[in-house]
C-alpha cells in the first residue's frame, strides 16, 4: 500500500471523527510518514475508543506511551500526556495505519479511565505507564507494579522531576 | 534437623491449590519469574512477574544524545541488535527528513535477515532443549557460527553491532573475506554436506562467499525439517499445547511468529515497507494450528524466505555511498513526534520518539515484541500440565531482557 492512500484513509477517518465527536477532539496532529495523533479529553476517551474499535475495526492495541510535559518550552501547567498506538488487524484495508489516541492528564491528579475493556492486550502496557509515570488507570482490573521491585520508593522513574542517581543533567 | 523438631512444625492446610514461583533462576527461562497456580499436575493460574532485568534504556536515552543512544539500545536483544536500533534509526530519519543512500538500504537488510536467522537458529535450538531433542541445539549452534562470523565481516563485532546509523550505515562490507574464515567454512561445509563446494575453490568474494553461506544454510534446513520439526517427539510434544485463537491473538496485540502462527497475515516489512524491502520478493509464512508447533513452523519457514531475502539483497545491491555523512555526536535534531516500525526477529518493534530540537531525545518509548507478547502468557498457561510449560514459554520466543529493557 503506498504513502498516499494511508494518507487518504487517515485523513477521512479523522474527518468522520470531527464530524461524530466535534468539540471533544480538542487537536489533531498529521505528519505525514511521522504521525496521525488526536487529542482528546481524559472524559471522553472511552466513548472515542470505542468508537474507533466499531466502526473503524481499529482493534490491535501497538503501544501506550506516557510522556511528562512538564519540561518541554512552552508548557505553562504540569501535564502528564498518555498515548494509545492502536492499529487493524481485521480489516485489510487499514493494515499499514496507526492512529494515536492521546490524551492530557493534570500531574497533580493524575486519573484517567483505563481501555483495557475496549483493547484488552492494553492491560500490561497500563501497568507499565502506571508504575512509571504513576497514572492511575480507573476499571482496570489488576493495577500492580509491573517491571519496578516491589521496594521501589521514590518517584515514578519517568516522570522529568526524578533524577536517575549519578546522572544530574 | 532432630526428629523431636521435626515432629513439632505444623502442617498447613492450603486447600486444593498450590501456589510456587517458577524462575528467577532459570530452568532456561532467563531471568523471569512466573508466580503459578496448581490443582494437582494442572495450572490453574499463571502471574508473569517480569522486570528481574529492568535497565532503564528509556530514561538512559533521555540523558544521553541520538547518536550515543544507539549502541545501548542494541542491549536488550543482543542476538538481533539489528532489528532493536532499526525502528530508532527510522525514527530519527524520519524526524530528521533523510534517506539513506541505496547501498546503505540493503546493507541494512542483509544485516537485520543474517540476524533474524542467528535470533531465530538460537529459538529453534532451545525449543530443541526444551523438548528433549538435544541434537538440535547443537546443529544450530554449530550452522550459526558461520552466520555470525558473516555479520562480524559487516559490522565489526559478532553480536553488538552498532551498525546503523541515522542516513546509512557505520561502514561498507568488505570486498574480500578472509582467508582463514574461508578455509575455515570450506572445511566445515565438507565435513557437513559431505562434498566439496561446487566449482571447487571456496569464493574469497564478499557477494560470492555470501552467496555460498546461503546456499550451504538452505541445504541445512531442509535436514533440520525431518531432524526435528518432522519428529514425533516433537510433534507429541508441541502440537495442540498452548492455543491461541486467531481473534485473541489480534485483540492480545501479539506481534511476530506469535501472530502469524494464529493464522494472521501481518508483517511490517510487506505491510510499511520500509528501506530495500518493497524491491525484494518474499512471502510471510503463516499456519492455521494457532499452537506452539505453528509457532515453531513458522519460525523455520521465516529462516528460509530470510535466505531468500539476503540472496536478493547480495545480488541487487548496488555499488556507491553507504552513509549520508558521518554526524558528530552531539547533532541535533528537529522538533517533533514520530511512530516508527520495523520487523524485528521477535515481531514488529516500534518506536515513540519526542524531540525538542535539543541534541537529546526528549522521551523515548520501545513498544518491544516481547513485552506484546507476554501479554498471551497467562493466557496461555492456563488449563495445561506443568510439563508443558516450557514448551509453551519458549514457543512466544519470549526474551527477558528485550520485554523489561
Amino acid at each position: 500500500m503506498s504513502l498516499s492512500d494511508v494518507g487518504e484513509i487517515l485523513a477521512r477517518l479523522i474527518e468522520d471523527l470531527k464530524k461524530k465527536f466535534g468539540d471533544k477532539i480538542l487537536e489533531v496532529n498529521v505528519e505525514p510518514k511521522k504521525i496521525t495523533k488526536v487529542l482528546v479529553a481524559p472524559e471522553c476517551i472511552k466513548e472515542v475508543a470505542e468508537y474507533l474499535k466499531s466502526e473503524w475495526a481499529l482493534d490491535y492495541i501497538k503501544g501506550v506511551t506516557g510522556i511528562d510535559l512538564s519540561r518541554l518550552p512552552n508548557m505553562a501547567q504540569e501535564v502528564l500526556e498518555v498515548i494509545y498506538h492502536v492499529g487493524s488487524l481485521s480489516s485489510e484495508a487499514l493494515k499499514a495505519v496507526t492512529l494515536s489516541l492521546s490524551t492530557k492528564i493534570s500531574i497533580s491528579d493524575p486519573v484517567m479511565p483505563s481501555l483495557t475493556s475496549v483493547w484488552k492486550g492494553a492491560e500490561m502496557h497500563e501497568r507499565e505507564v502506571y508504575e512509571m509515570l504513576g497514572v492511575n488507570f480507573k476499571g482496570h482490573p489488576d493495577l500492580r507494579r509491573l517491571l519496578l521491585p516491589e521496594f521501589w520508593s521514590d518517584k515514578p522513574p519517568l516522570r522529568k522531576d526524578y533524577v536517575a542517581p549519578g546522572r544530574e543533567r | 534437623m532432630a526428629k523431636e523438631e521435626f515432629k513439632s512444625l505444623e502442617v498447613y492446610e492450603t486447600g486444593p491449590t498450590l501456589t510456587f514461583s517458577m524462575g528467577p533462576q532459570h530452568p532456561g527461562t532467563g531471568h523471569f519469574r512466573m508466580v503459578i497456580t496448581v490443582v494437582g499436575d494442572m495450572v490453574v493460574r499463571c502471574d508473569p512477574d517480569p522486570g528481574f532485568v529492568h535497565r532503564g534504556e528509556e530514561k538512559m536515552c533521555e540523558y544521553k544524545t541520538w547518536i550515543t543512544n544507539i549502541p545501548h539500545l542494541e542491549r536488550p536483544a543482543i542476538l538481533d541488535s539489528a532489528g532493536m536500533t532499526y525502528p530508532y534509526v527510522l525514527a530519527v530519519e524520519k524526524l530528521m527528513d533523510i534517506e539513506p543512500p541505496e547501498r546503505a538500504k540493503y546493507l541494512r537488510v542483509i544485516m537485520a535477515e543474517l540476524q533474524r536467522i542467528c535470533s531465530h537458529l538460537y529459538w529453534l535450538g532451545l525449543m530443541g532443549v526444551f523438548a528433549g531433542h538435544a541434537t538440535m541445539y547443537m546443529w544450530c549452534f554449530g550452522d550459526r557460527e558461520y552466520l555470525v562470523d558473516l555479520t562480524q565481516l559487516i559490522g565489526g563485532q559478532r553480536i553488538t553491532h552498532s551498525y546503523f546509523v541515522p542516513g546509512g550505515v557505520r561502514n561498507d562490507a568488505p570486498p574480500k573475506v578472509p582467508r582463514e574464515l574461508v578455509k575455515d567454512f570450506s572445511r566445515y561445509y565438507r565435513m557437513i554436506l559431505g562434498k566439496d563446494y561446487p566449482g571447487g575453490e571456496m569464493p574469497e568474494d564478499f557477494r560470492k562467499y555470501v552467496l555460498a553461506v546461503c546456499d550451504f544454510f538452505d541445504a541445512r534446513l531442509d535436514e533440520y525439517y525431518p531432524m526435528l520439526l518432522d519428529s514425533p517427539i516433537f510433534i507429541y510434544r508441541t502440537k495442540g499445547i498452548g492455543i491461541l485463537k486467531r481473534e485473541d491473538a489480534i485483540s492480545l496485540g501479539v506481534v511476530g511468529p506469535v501472530l502469524r502462527g494464529s493464522g494472521v497475515k501481518s508483517d511490517t516489512r510487506i505491510d510499511e515497507p520500509y528501506d530495500a524491502y518493497p524491491y525484494i520478493k518474499f512471502n510471510v509464512p503463516t499456519m492455521d494450528g494457532c499452537d506452539s508447533y505453528s509457532r515453531m513452523m513458522v519460525g523455520y519457514y521465516e529462516m528460509k524466505e530470510s535466505v531468500k531475502i539476503i540472496r536478493q539483497a547480495v545480488e541487487q545491491m548496488p555499488e556507491g555511498p553507504v552513509k549520508l555523512k558521518q554526524h558528530p555526536v552531539t547533532i541535533k535534531v528537529p522538533a517533533g513526534e514520530v511512530f516508527a516500525s520495523a520487523e524485528a526477529a521477535r515481531g514488529q518493534c516500534s518506536f515513540y520518539i519526542r524531540s525538542d530540537g535539543t541534541d537529546k531525545p526528549y522521551r523515548v518509548k520501545i513498544c518491544s515484541p516481547s513485552f506484546r507478547n507476554l501479554i498471551a502468557m497467562p493466557y496461555l498457561i492456563r488449563d495445561v500440565r506443568i510439563a508443558d510449560i516450557p514448551i509453551i514459554y519458549w514457543s512466544l520466543n519470549y526474551w527477558p531482557v528485550e520485554c523489561d529493557r
